[in-house]
């Protein structure tokens, strides 16, 4: 039975929109995440996919709690991280670490690698500066560098090992949870393969979690136990993988699914063509946000919204098609 | 297939920098010829000098770090290696265009959409500006932009990503050139609209007949827009045919390492990474530019560079393997 790590229920973050310079006056919301519900199991893979702008890095956010929700809850195995303060907030976040996109300018260019690699630890733990670098000794050999490149500058390696290096921070806490925001797609084709297979190994060596968010689809398939696919900062279909990519039933998934790119010349499936561009989050469309792009929109989709049901197996949908 | 015509053959193009580390053979004997209506696709890792090829179509290395050292780039029989600059500028304006990677530094930030339109169309000789003014707007609806009348007052920064690009698709297409170069002008897309953009490339093509040059290190873009590919590798072409017949049987190595590491939708068995790095193209290898991250490697591959075997089907290996050199 898979244990839940972490569990988002309701969540929700609406920025401001503000007009005027010195009155900021609130003039509407960007509906960035919109109650979002989903949980993360111990030692397992969770993938979220959708365009840019549906959601995805903010969700990120708000599990690392660099921003705060206007609404729902986080809970890590129970506790609301809300609540978390002081020594118990520290903690926190060496539980939840991070790896992001660009491995160009997430790691500070004037720290040396042991430093850049050993900070989390230092910052939120007491442990002594030698612990720490025995620690990353450790976690360079596990992520495939040598520890004597600890003492380099990040300038010193290529993107590939940067992207290593960005992880051998993320792993040095031994945190539960990865969040891994779009961690190859600014890599070299032939450098995604090694990133991707070190990720699936360190999984399995050290039970740590991910949260995969990426838009290439293929990646996500290689790496995620279950994938929830997001529109206007809802989810709008959320399955195991196999699963979703065998069936998916959502009309926005399936157009995602047919514009992914083939593997051969004869694999062009269908192609869903979507009209126009993801709308503006601040006043989203009514009923199903989807339903000014979705090819198979009926007259109830514009004035009622779908809820999110089982269709059986956890293959969780919300659409009006299937009702 | 017919024959179609040829629009534009390279001959042992060689493109080098020149600078303190030395030289740099970002483009070390390059051949391949592009039909009417037919899209090439240029692939291979970063640095292996695909911009670099595509920059000395179009003449515009960057001076005078680099120089075209020899070779030729026949457009309808002329070679623009020989060309002066006052010759080659007209020459991009009709005859050849581009799109490149990232939609930020094509555009001007500080002119709007219609200004940048008209001055392109401009460039192809004296009209009236209201005559302008409608064509800008035609191609706008060209690339199905909605709203064309709207759009033209815009600024890019008040467009998408992907409605940038479609301008400077219709900037390229303007001026009804025969080939148009696109270094990997979807990168920075989402899939969605990516496929919106690739669709919309196949079908000014099947209208106009346009050539076009594909660089991309996405294999999943050749197949699903290229007719031809060209497989590179530090500065050479190691591989080159017909898109089902790479798809089918790729035989240079390198290809097939680099086709095993993409990740698949269908499948989740582990991956083939390819270990090592390319060669620095300042200090290249005697023999085989691969044979560092070569599983087959043999001395012979070390000493010397393999020649090129011709397959059926104008497919074109550099690979000792294929040679009969190999099983002595
Ligand atoms: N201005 C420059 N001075 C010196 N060397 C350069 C310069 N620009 C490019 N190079 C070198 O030329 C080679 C080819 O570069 P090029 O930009 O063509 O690569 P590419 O195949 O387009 O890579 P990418 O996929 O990353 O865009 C590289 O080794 C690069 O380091
Ligand atoms: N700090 C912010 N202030 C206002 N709007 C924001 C902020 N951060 C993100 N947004 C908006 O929230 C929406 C979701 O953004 P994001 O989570 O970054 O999407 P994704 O990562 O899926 O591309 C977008 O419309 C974005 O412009
Ligand atoms: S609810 Fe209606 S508009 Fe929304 S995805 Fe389903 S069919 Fe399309
Ligand atoms: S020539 Fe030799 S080293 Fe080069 S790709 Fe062929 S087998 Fe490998
Ligand atoms: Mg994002
Ligand atoms: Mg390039």
């Amino acid at each position: 039975m898979p244990e839940e790590l972490l569990r988002a229920q309701n969540l929700e973050k609406h920025f401001p929109v503000t007009k005027g310079l010195v009155l900021m006056k609130t003039v509407g919301h960007v509906r960035a995440v919109d109650g979002v519900d989903f949980t993360i199991n111990t030692g397992e893979t969770m993938g979220l996919v959708g365009e840019s702008g549906c959601g995805k890095t903010t969700t990120s956010k708000l599990l690392l709690r660099l921003e705060n929700p206007t609404g729902g809850q986080i809970y890590l195995e129970g506790e609301d991280i809300q609540t978390f303060t002081g020594s118990k907030f520290k903690e926190y976040r060496t539980q939840v670490q991070a790896v992001f996109q660009d491995p160009w300018s997430s790691l500070s260019p004037r720290m040396k690698v042991k430093d850049i690699v050993s900070e989390a630890l230092v910052v939120n733990r007491d442990v002594t500066q030698k612990d720490a670098y025995d620690r990353v000794k450790e976690v360079m050999e596990q992520v495939g560098l040598a520890p004597e490149q600890a003492e380099l500058y990040p300038h010193e390696f290529s993107g590939g090992q940067r992207q290593r290096i960005a992880v051998a921070s993320a792993l040095a806490s031994s945190p539960k949870l990865i969040i891994l925001d779009e961690p190859v797609s600014a890599l070299d084709v032939s450098i995604r393969a090694q990133v991707m297979n070190l990720l699936v190994d360190l999984q399995q060596e050290t039970g740590v979690a991910f949260l995969l968010v990426a838009h290439n689809l293929a990646t996500v398939r290689y790496m995620a136990q279950q994938t929830a696919v997001m529109y206007l900062g809802k989810i709008v279909e959320h399955s195991p993988t196999e699963e979703l990519y065998e069936n998916p039933l959502h009309p926005y998934t399936k157009a995602l699914f047919s514009a992914a790119l083939p593997a051969h010349p004869d694999d062009l499936g269908e192609e869903i063509v979507l009209v126009g561009e993801v709308p503006s989050p601040i006043n989203p469309p009514s009923g199903c946000n989807f339903h000014p792009r979705c090819p198979f929109a009926m007259d109830r989709c514009s004035v009622e919204e779908p809820v999110m049901k089982d269709m059986g197996g956890n293959h969780l949908l919300s659409c009006h098609l299937y009702d | 297939m017919t024959e179609k015509d040829t629009v534009m053959e390279v001959n042992d193009l060689h493109t080098y920098f020149f600078n303190r580390r030395g030289v740099t053979k970002a483009v070390d004997g390059v051949s391949f010829s592009i039909h009417e209506g037919e899209t090439l696709g240029i692939v291979g890792e970063s640095g292996c000098g695909k911009t670099m090829t595509a920059l000395s179509l179009l003449r515009l290395i960057p001076k005078p770090a680099a120089r075209i050292v020899s070779g030729e780039i026949l457009l309808d029989g002329q070679d623009l290696v020989s060309l002066s600059d006052s010759e080659m500028r007209e020459v991009r304006g009709r005859k050849i265009s581009m799109i490149l990677q990232d939609p930020q530094t094509s555009l001007n930030p500080v002119f709007t959409i219609g200004n940048q339109l008209i001055e392109a169309l401009g460039a192809r000789g004296k009209r009236g500006r209201k005559e302008m003014v409608a064509q800008a707007m035609e191609g706008l609806r060209n690339v199905k932009v909605a709203a064309p009348e709207r759009r033209l007052e815009d600024y890019p920064h008040q467009m998408s990503g992907g409605m940038k690009q479609r301008v400077i698709g219709a900037i390229a297409v303007s001026a009804s050139p025969k080939i148009i170069i696109a270094d990997e002008p979807t990168t920075a897309l989402d899939v969605t609209i990516q496929l919106q953009y690739l669709r919309l490339l196949k079908e000014i093509q099947a209208e106009t007949g346009l050539a076009i040059i594909f660089i991309t290190h996405d294999f999943g873009i050749v197949a699903r827009m290229c007719d031809r590919v060209a497989v590179m590798y530090a500065g050479r072409i190691v591989e080159q045919a017909d898109v089902r017949d790479l798809f089918n049987k790729p035989h240079h190595p390198y290809t097939q390492a680099l086709m095993d590491s993409v990740p698949k939708m269908d499948r989740t068995d582990r991956l083939r990474a390819i270990d090592g790095q390319p060669p620095p193209l300042w200090d290249l290898p005697e023999g085989c530019r691969f044979a560092s991250r070569c599983s087959n490697v043999k001395d012979l591959c070390r000493n010397e560079y393999p020649n090129t075997s011709l397959l059926d089907n104008n497919h074109s290996v550099a690979c000792w393997m294929t040679q009969t050199e190999w099983n002595n």
